[in-house]
């Protein structure tokens, strides 16, 4: 089984086959992804990871899938003790390092840079964010989380809530969710709404949008919740800050209003926008979410390297 | 009228290229695109926002013995679209064509976007597509942002 590319750059580059295609490999590693069971698969493979801004979960996610599956992982974490400090440029350090792996996870600040890592190389690149652009693993796990709890990607009411303006996440979240019939419910302050190219976009596609300051008011109708967090250095006055972040905390007791069915997720790390006491409810998936990370990445691995 | 007013501003060029309908202003955009800078050997002459013949004005750039690439004629279609490039042997034009913009761009223009790889030292084969003629937007094959035709224009301008 292929997938129809080569390298992962974009969630908008995989075609409905392929994300069915490594939604089915991941669901074989529940248990290797657990430790339950072992396995060897892609013994003697290496996996490159490449990092030249921070990351906790993806880095460790990926180090994690491919040692589940008997490979092994050389990198680094910091451009500053890499051969860019000396000036060489990503191309000539993606030519170099292919030659010590079987494929090269990358993460760079510069927009577009997976691609051009692409273009370098023989080996399979996978895109794990280069700046505002794409994090197409990321999407990839959310869709993944979503279906394993909600069991269907299909006709689901998904309400994005949070910094709708600048979040990459949320952006391909919602790309990826109008693919599959959809509705959307976009929940944030008015200063921090979905950008309109993107709106327009998902209307183009027939989605069915709903904006709205308040998410009390649409919270009943939900299957999916997806938080994201209200980052205070968005906002130049402190007090604006103030007013919007405490409205869109999640708690048990704006909780009393959702359907039994509705599940929450978030991209993590969380700050205060999820009250902890959420953590022990049937709602909470966000760490259940973390570990669909793993197995998706897994699936993924399996297979461009197998 | 406007036509014999117009021969008095600049007689008939003999051989070359006559780059009429530019949109006013944009004259020095395409002579920065010709590279024809200071210290040019070639015989040019600028009109800048004369009467065209809708009473609309308009920029034309007569360049003597000289005819255009087609690089240069693609590049010119992007900061003057409404141009219109005329062969000239023996006062007279023997070929006119209309600037072609084409569904792709390469090597010419950068991309707009500060924090996108082709802005930095690496070496990448700069290449947009074109996803609207009028006004122009090109989206860079890296980054995939847009890049407008003001920008375009700052662009050639700034060289």
């Amino acid at each position: 089984m292929k997938l129809s590319t080569q390298d992962i750059i974009s969630f908008k580059k995989l075609s409905n086959e392929d994300i069915e295609k490594i939604f089915s490999e991941a669901e074989k590693f529940e248990n290797i992804a657990k430790g339950k069971e072992n396995s060897d698969m892609l013994k003697g493979k290496i996996l490159g990871t490449l990092f030249f801004e921070p990351s906790t979960r993806t880095k460790l996610s990926f180090k994690s899938a491919i040692k589940r599956l008997g490979g092994s992982t050389i990198g680094f974490s910091r451009p500053e003790v890499s051969s860019i400090a000396k000036g060489e440029t990503l191309t000539d350090t993606i030519k170099t390092v292919e030659n010590y792996c079987d494929a090269i996870v990358l993460r760079h600040p510069q927009m577009g840079s997976a691609k051009l890592a692409s273009e370098a190389a023989t080996v399979p690149i996978i895109n794990a964010g280069d700046g505002a652009g794409h994090h197409p693993t990321q999407t990839l796990l959310d869709l993944f989380s979503i279906r394993k709890n909600l069991n269907t990607l299909e006709n689901l009411n998904i309400g994005l809530v949070g910094d709708l303006k600048y979040g990459r996440t949320v952006h391909s979240l919602a790309y990826a969710a109008s693919r599959f019939q959809n509705k959307l419910f976009l929940i944030s302050p008015e200063s921090l709404r979905m950008p309109k190219e993107i709106i327009s976009d998902l209307k183009e596609k027939n989605t069915d949008i709903r904006e709205t300051s308040n998410i009390e008011e649409v919270l009943p109708e939900l299957d999916v919740l997806y938080v994201t967090r209200i980052q205070k250095e968005r906002f130049s006055d402190p007090s604006e800050y103030n007013k919007v972040k405490d409205s869109y905390v999640i708690n048990k007791k704006i909780l009393e209003e959702a359907d039994d069915k509705l599940r929450i997720f978030h991209p993590l790390p969380r700050v205060d926008e999820i009250d902890p006491e959420v953590d022990q409810t049937k709602y909470a998936k966000y760490f259940d979410q973390v570990f669909s990370g793993v197995v998706v990445r897994m699936g993924l691995l399996s297979l461009l390297m197998g | 009228m406007e036509e014999s007013r117009e021969k008095l501003r600049v007689r008939k060029i003999e051989a070359g290229t006559v780059i009429d309908h530019i949109p006013p202003g944009r004259a020095l955009t395409v002579l920065e695109i010709l590279r024809i800078t200071p210290g040019t050997d070639d015989t040019v002459s600028v009109l800048m926002n004369v009467p065209s013949h809708n009473r609309e004005e308009k920029d034309i750039v007569k360049i003597e013995d000289r005819e255009l690439k087609e690089e240069e004629v693609n590049q010119i279609g992007l900061v003057a679209p409404t141009a219109t490039i005329n062969v000239i042997e023996n006062y007279e034009v023997v070929e006119k064509k209309e600037v072609e913009i084409p569904e792709i761009i390469e090597g010419v223009v950068e991309c707009s976007n500060p924090g996108c790889i082709t802005n930095t030292s690496e070496p990448a084969d700069l290449k947009f597509e074109v996803v609207s003629k009028k006004p122009i937007k090109l989206r860079c094959s890296y980054c995939e942002r847009i890049t407008e035709e003001s920008e375009l224009y700052k662009q050639f301008s700034g060289r």
